[in-house]
């Protein structure tokens, strides 16, 4: 096949709208940090994304769509991207422009997990989990759902990476907050959000991002491509007015409610854009919204410092979209049935892989995050956690 | 009339509060300041060097109470900001000539 211009190039797009996403991360993220963290907390995403992008084109894409070993993981084949060839392929675009694509994946998943380690971080043990978290746990997660691995075989559907950055991230920013340990002072005093609008923006970048990220994950310029964009704008919307609705309900109608709510209703549709229509995903988004808030209460009145909420919105919104996925594919979109269609089987394939996926990535990241810890040490000092980060890790101010 | 003027570790801020709420002080001026004691702020060792943060950010309150409140709310304030680590803060009482309410043109001396 010749190379389809549309398709390449609305791929092209679509990745460097999934790029922006991974500093969306670090600004949504930094507006919620106290002052003195700010600058650590958008960096983080910074070294995020450069560490992993070479890390992917070293042998991060190899391990997950390299030829696949038992099910489990890819081979080194592509090392290097060697065999990675500028010819167009059948789908008519290079295949160096899907390791692009994929690779900006990978990124966003490793950032969304530095919500676990805010504001309490030692760098040089940061930088070192990242690359083991990223070889060890989202790429063999990527390679069950699409690089061959058994989750494909099962039939678990998972559009857009609901399952392999969402409930992996979010599960694993719960396991690295458990190791890493409270903030010091946390739930002794409150420790407020320090620019709103900086996350507000940062939620604005991540809604817009979330376009490529779904409607580029059809891997063409059509029809489900279309739908998807379509019902990830409906979810997010829906989702923004439900935790919206609920946060007034107990009080004020937050502006932060609002975006976790939008950013829940993203996650949830993410797994399920290419398979529901636009009146599955207006349910899917308020249901999701409802359920991150509730998991977001659940996680403070447990005292757990998992502390920007990656768990609550990511972990639980994608679970649930995984779900979801399950009960409202219908084939009129994507050519699968899911329970409300009477497919009983998909339901259980999508809950079986998710639910996998979810072992894997807390009870793994546990292990690393240990492994870390006894060996360079998670957390700073005392006194460098009390200055901040930004003095202490970066030698700057914000 | 004095003014006590406390300087106090913000994180300890809203227990101060409630300590004077507690007796009965519900008005205050609070504002971010920075500063240091006789430590000279903190150090932090690195393999490259050292880096000393000197100025530390702290949260100063003002109140001003009659004569016979400010022991009882010095011991308030000091049991709420105590950490017993060094950076606590230090408390400062000054005199006081006049306090003049601007809505009723109301004085106190």
């Amino acid at each position: 096949m010749t190379l389809d211009t549309g398709t390449t190039a609305w791929l092209l797009t679509a990745t460097a709208l999934v790029m922006l996403m991974t500093p969306g991360v670090g600004f949504f993220y930094g507006g919620l940090v106290r002052r003195k963290n700010f600058i650590s907390m958008v960096a983080l995403s910074f070294i995020v994304f450069a560490l992993v992008s070479l890390q992917w084109v070293l042998f991060g894409y190899s391990l997950s769509f390299g030829g696949d070993i038992g099910g489990f993981i890819g081979n080194l084949d592509f090392a290097g991207l060697s065999g990675i060839g500028m010819e167009a392929g059948d789908a008519g675009y290079p295949p160096l422009l899907f390791v692009a694509f994929q690779g900006v994946f990978a990124a966003i998943a490793m950032a969304i997990v530095t919500s676990g380690f805010a504001e309490r971080v030692k760098l040089s043990a940061f930088i070192l989990f990242a690359l083991l978290w990223t070889t060890l746990v989202y790429d063999p997660l990527a390679h069950w759902a699409w690089g061959g691995g058994w989750a494909s075989v099962v039939g678990s559907l998972d559009f857009a990476g609901g399952t392999v950055v969402h409930i992996s991230s979010g599960f694993a920013a719960l396991a690295v907050a458990m190791v890493i340990g409270k903030r010091s002072g946390f739930g002794q005093y409150s420790m407020e959000p320090h620019n709103i609008p900086m996350t507000l923006l940062g939620a604005a970048l991540l809604w817009f991002g979330w376009f490529g990220f779904n409607a580029g994950s059809a891997l063409a310029a059509n029809s489900i491509a279309v739908n998807a964009f379509m019902v990830t704008n409906i979810s997010a919307a829906a989702g923004a007015l439900a935790w919206l609705a609920a946060s007034w309900y107990r009080g004020k109608p937050s502006s932060l409610g609002m975006v976790s709510g939008a950013v829940a209703g993203l996650v949830a549709i993410t797994p399920a854009a290419g398979f529901v229509d636009v009146g599955a995903s207006i349910a899917i988004g308020a249901i999701a919204g409802l359920i991150c808030y509730g998991a977001m209460l659940f996680r403070l009145k447990k005292g757990l410092d998992e502390s920007l909420d990656a768990w609550a919105v990511h972990g639980m919104g994608g679970l649930w979209g995984a779900f979801a996925t399950g009960i409202f594919a219908t084939v009129a979109i994507g050519g699968y049935s899911g329970l409300i269609e009477g497919n009983l089987n998909q339901f259980i394939a999508n809950a079986v892989g998710a639910l996998a996926a979810l072992v894997y990535a807390f009870v793994v990241t546990l292990v690393l995050a240990y492994i870390v810890d006894r060996t360079l040490g998670l957390r700073v000092s005392e006194e460098e956690e009390y200055v901040g980060l930004d003095i202490s890790q970066h030698g700057e101010r914000a | 009339m004095k003014m006590i003027k406390a300087i106090i570790r913000p994180e300890r801020l809203e227990f101060v509060k409630k300590a004077l709420e507690n007796q009965g002080q519900y008005g205050m001026t609070v504002m971010p300041v920075e500063g240091r004691g006789d430590q000279k702020g903190i150090s932090l060792q690195y393999r490259g060097g050292a880096i000393i943060v000197d100025l530390i950010p702290k949260v100063q309150i003002e109140v001003v109470v009659k004569d016979a409140d400010v022991d009882r709310l010095i011991n308030a304030i000091c049991e709420a900001a105590k950490t017993g680590k060094i950076g606590d803060g230090r408390i400062f009482v000054l005199p006081v000539e006049r306090s003049i309410k601007v809505r009723t043109g109301e004085q106190e001396s």
